[in-house]
């Protein structure tokens, strides 16, 4: 009722739109600061992954200040926990963007959590950076996607599975936690897959539930089906702490990455801090950023965290700091949204969109990170690296240059005539 | 790997094994440094080409260059292939020590070169005399006659099991390598060599064979041969069939014991006394937490005796949680029994408070524990089912557990007076007992439990702030499945549910299975609300 009252005004108002705009935009401007929200889950079965995003940051913000801000401002960040849960997402940014004025917000690692806050940025006008790779099916004008596209991730991986390098597998576990990243993306894969004529037969698709801890059932069947046929590859999209049961149990049952290799998709460096990953040699993760690069960006990016771990002594990282992809993917972001808006003279969403295309900067990966003009996306090489023995990973294969993302899938035949580009409102 | 490679390479590496290698012309020279760095540098073929050069070769340094790759040992650095081990770099070439520098790059290894490094030490390793290295190495030749056998394999089996050498083989590398035998025979042109390889193979119990035999058996038109397969496959497959059985009981034995675990301390503290201990999974969270505790310190102080942290861990989980279960008894508990309600909502704000406290602490991250290392690995029986270290152990510590806890229950003064104190409050008062301390006691005695199911837990799970939160359900689960008050019940309740949870994730999935665990309690409880057992006499 309250909702559709507002809708109308909204319409009846929709020539001041610009007008009110400009009057909401100036008193944050008149204000000493430049506000930031974050928003990832600091507790719960997430806050594995998501707490270091946070503090990432953190120091990227901290990092731009000490340069002197944004059009002459500090930025000063206003974070967040919304704990894992979902729902939870949704009144957070809606806190964020109308409590709190921020100016941006930078958050959200599921995909779940995404579509959970993805309405209110729409419906608010507001601006989020997204900085872990997904599924794709999903082009939205408030959005930055500085993680992976699919085709920056998994079509990559899986092809480099059935490569010679890779094993030559013929057959696939399409293994993940229940949610919309692991059933999109193993749908992609699916198609993709018998496309390259892999049948039905030789595809095994497995869900587990978020935070799900005794894998023993699922390693025996992929045990049953490695053994009655040709080479099998484990395509692993299990999010947040469920991978170190995953894991510990893959190491006991002794199942070693020459004879199935798995491949992971949300498996970092951070991910495995728990794993004793000895026995888990070998085994795959693709991403598009490895701490193990070699690189001078590279070496000043880590540098860099390790110090401002130790300085705020952030509990694992202040003794043994590690850097993965989606803190690269968020420091790229943080720092192109500086750039946008110095460009742009303004925070105002419309105005930064705009500036923010073709927006480039010297990842640490060791690239030039660059926006793409018109997807949301940037463009990114792939690489895929084998765990080593101390928790890190070794590039075993690398795109020859920086990939550009494809977000409507080829693979879905729903997408056919789909542009990647975002509809405008 | 490409297939005619695979076996070439496994030929070579075999044949250095066999002693045959000295016909070969180039098995002479010593290693070089450009083969050295072919080995380490160049594209996969190349690669595996040079592996099963240096393999088949007698030089021991090219020998001691295809160990160090296959234990991630080798460094390239100007140019020059190192062997880098203990922190100490030589040359690969000539074995001279080599001061390392920042320019130095590990040599990768990738799964293919791994499972080529892995049948090239084979053949080096299977007339060393070391009879595991030569289990090792006969098992990895039967694994590659399985996977995809082919007549090239089969002189070099055959020469190996022959009169000459098969002297020097263990039993169970012999065994291997006859199972090698008959899988490469199974392709043979003499119809009876075929029919006493099938015979053979349904000695190997694993999926792969039949898949082996099913194969042969579309192919085979000799009706005696056809006979021979269609016998072995059918004893696989009943083999298979009861392994897999095995590994399903196992597995929901496992689960079962974990829940034991969790669920034994509330059925002390909820099934004796009667306090709805919402904070319960917190204790367990304690447990585990104290044992991550323990853990850092062996790491810091006793790094030589880690593999026993978990032994010191145990007394540690116990007391830490006991503490704090006595202390929410004494500050909370104690002023709410009879009240439930109040009781509830006030052992939740506890369960909070330790929570964030944990939170402050360690911080919201899971923290990592490491299983020492006799609880890695596993042990397999059966050809394909392997029980893991790690589940076998907390199995038969819930057993211990739990006859520790019946014993104190059923046979000490202590367990008679709170059995007293649960029976009839007034009338053990009147007889002298210290309800108010008994009371204590016991609730001091369900957290220390609660505190070493989660220094089990720690050893197969996450250790974070939220781990009660994943057990809480199950252990009032299991309680008041099992029948309020009755130690029995739990057993049977936690077992139950293991093993079906299992059954079902097995046939439907962990998603399923879990809603379907779920209903069927409800149903339960609604037709039997007193539980498995129930409490009969005054007080039911």
């Amino acid at each position: 009722m309250s909702t559709s009252r507002r809708l109308t005004l909204k319409t009846l108002s929709a020539a001041a739109a610009v007008a009110s705009m400009g009057l909401i935009g100036l008193p944050a401007q008149a204000a000493d600061t430049i506000k930031v929200g974050v928003l990832h889950s600091l507790s719960g079965t997430m806050a594995i992954s998501e707490t270091v995003l946070k503090d990432t940051v953190l120091m990227a913000i901290d990092e731009i200040n000490a340069k002197g801000g944004v059009l002459g401002k500090k930025l000063e960040p206003v974070v967040v926990d919304p704990a894992s849960n979902w729902p939870l997402f949704a009144e957070k940014a809606k806190q964020l963007i109308d409590q709190d004025k921020v100016a941006v917000v930078f958050g959200c690692w599921t995909s779940v959590s995404r579509k959970s806050v993805l309405p209110v940025f729409e419906e608010k006008n507001s601006l989020l950076f997204y900085p872990v790779q997904y599924e794709g099916e999903e082009l939205s004008k408030n959005v930055f996607y500085t993680g992976a596209a699919p085709n920056q991730q998994a079509i990559p991986a899986v092809e480099y599975l059935m490569g010679k390098d890779g094993g030559e597998a013929k057959r696939f576990v399409l293994l993940g936690t229940d949610y919309v990243y692991p059933r999109t993306t193993n749908k992609i894969l699916r198609a993709f897959l018998k496309s390259k004529g892999v049948g039905d037969a030789d595809i095994m698709e497995e869900y587990t539930p978020f935070g799900h801890s005794d894998y023993q059932t699922i390693i025996a069947k992929i045990k049953k089906f490695a053994s009655e046929g040709k080479k099998t590859a484990v395509v692993s999209t299990i999010n947040g702490d469920s991978n170190v049961p995953f894991y510990k149990e893959l190491g006991n049952a002794g199942l070693k990455a020459k004879d199935v290799p798995v491949v992971a998709f949300s498996v970092g460096e951070e991910e495995l801090r728990g794993v004793d990953t000895k026995p888990l040699v070998g085994h795959l993760a693709a991403w598009n950023y490895f701490m193990s690069i070699k690189s001078p960006a590279n070496d000043a990016f880590v540098k860099k965290w390790s110090d401002y771990a130790k300085a705020h002594a952030i509990p694992g990282h202040k003794d043994k700091p590690l850097t993965n992809d989606p803190m690269e993917a968020t420091y790229i972001g943080v720092n192109m949204w500086a750039q946008a808006v110095n460009k742009a003279g303004s925070t105002d969403t419309d105005k930064v969109i705009a500036a923010m295309a073709g927006q480039t900067f010297p990842a640490p990966g060791g690239f030039v990170s660059t926006m793409d003009k018109e997807n949301h996306h940037l463009h990114k090489p792939v690489f895929i690296g084998e765990i080593k023995a101390d928790g890190q990973f070794k590039v075993v294969w690398k795109t020859k240059g920086p990939v550009v993302a494809d977000p409507w899938s080829d693979y879905i035949a729903e997408n056919a005539g789909k542009k990647n580009v975002p509809e405008k409102k | 790997m490409h297939p005619t490679l695979l076996h070439a390479c496994r030929r070579l590496a075999l044949a250095a094994g066999l002693g045959t290698a000295l016909l070969l012309p180039w098995s002479a020279w010593a290693l070089t440094s450009e083969e050295a760095l072919r080995l380490a540098e160049g594209d996969g073929d190349t690669r595996i080409e040079t592996l099963m050069h240096l393999a088949a070769g007698t030089d021991a340094r090219g020998h001691a260059l295809v160990r160090a790759l296959a234990d991630e040992a080798v460094q390239v650095q100007d140019g020059q292939v190192l062997i880098v081990r203990d922190g100490r770099a030589t040359a690969a070439v000539d074995g001279q020590p080599v001061a390392l520098t920042a320019s130095a790059e590990e040599a990768v290894v990738n799964n293919r070169l791994r499972g080529a490094l892995d049948t090239a030490l084979a053949g080096m390793d299977l007339f060393t005399g070391d009879p595991a290295r030569q289990r090792e190495a006969a098992a990895t030749l039967q694994r590659g006659a399985f996977d995809d056998p082919s007549p090239a394999q089969l002189p070099l089996v055959e020469q190996a099991l022959s009169p000459a050498h098969a002297g020097q083989l263990s039993a169970p590398a012999a065994q291997s390598l006859r199972l090698a035998r008959a899988a490469l025979q199974l392709g043979s042109p003499e119809a009876a060599q075929r029919s006493d390889a099938a015979t053979l193979l349904a000695q190997a119990r694993e999926p792969i064979v039949k898949a082996l035999l099913a194969q042969r058996l579309a192919q085979e038109r000799d009706p005696a041969v056809q006979a021979a397969l269609r016998q072995s496959l059918e004893r696989i497959e009943r083999a298979l069939a009861a392994s897999a059985f095995l590994g399903q009981l196992f597995t929901g034995i496992s689960l079962g014991s974990i829940l034991l675990l969790a669920a034994l301390g509330l059925a002390i503290t909820y099934g004796l006394m009667g306090v709805i201990n919402m904070a319960h999974g917190e204790l367990i969270m304690v447990g585990a937490y104290a044992t991550y505790v323990v853990q850092g310190l062996f790491q810091r102080y006793l790094p030589g005796a880690f593999d026993a942290y978990l032994l010191a861990a145990l007394p540690v989980a116990f007391l830490s949680a006991a503490l704090v279960g006595a202390a929410m008894e004494r500050s909370v508990i104690r002023f709410l029994y009879g009240r439930p309600l109040e009781t509830l909502l006030a052992t939740w704000g506890l369960s909070l408070v330790l929570m964030q406290g944990v939170r402050s602490l360690f911080g919201a991250q899971n923290v990592g524990v490491e299983n020492p290392s006799w609880m890695s690995g596993g042990i397999t029986l059966l050809g394909s089912l392997t029980l893991p270290w790690n589940r076998i152990v907390i199995i038969g510590f819930a057993a211990a557990v739990l006859v520790a806890v019946a014993l104190l229950i059923g046979r000490t003064r202590l367990g008679l007076f709170v059995r007293g104190v649960t029976q009839n409050r007034p009338i053990a008062a009147c007889m002298g007992v210290n309800t108010a301390r008994i009371d204590t006691y016991a609730f001091a005695l369900g957290s220390g439990i609660a505190g070493l199911a989660g220094a089990a837990l720690s050893q197969v799970g996450n250790v974070g702030p939220d781990l009660g939160q994943n057990y809480i359900v199950d252990s009032f689960m299991v309680v008041v499945l099992g029948g309020v008050g009755q130690l029995a019940g739990t057993v049977y309740a936690a077992l139950g549910l293991g093993i079906l949870n299992k059954f079902l994730e097995g046939w439907t999935g962990a998603v399923l299975a879990k809603i379907a665990v779920l209903v069927f309690i409800i149903v339960f409880i609604q037709k039997r609300p007193q539980g498995l057992f129930a409490l009969k006499g005054r007080n039911a």
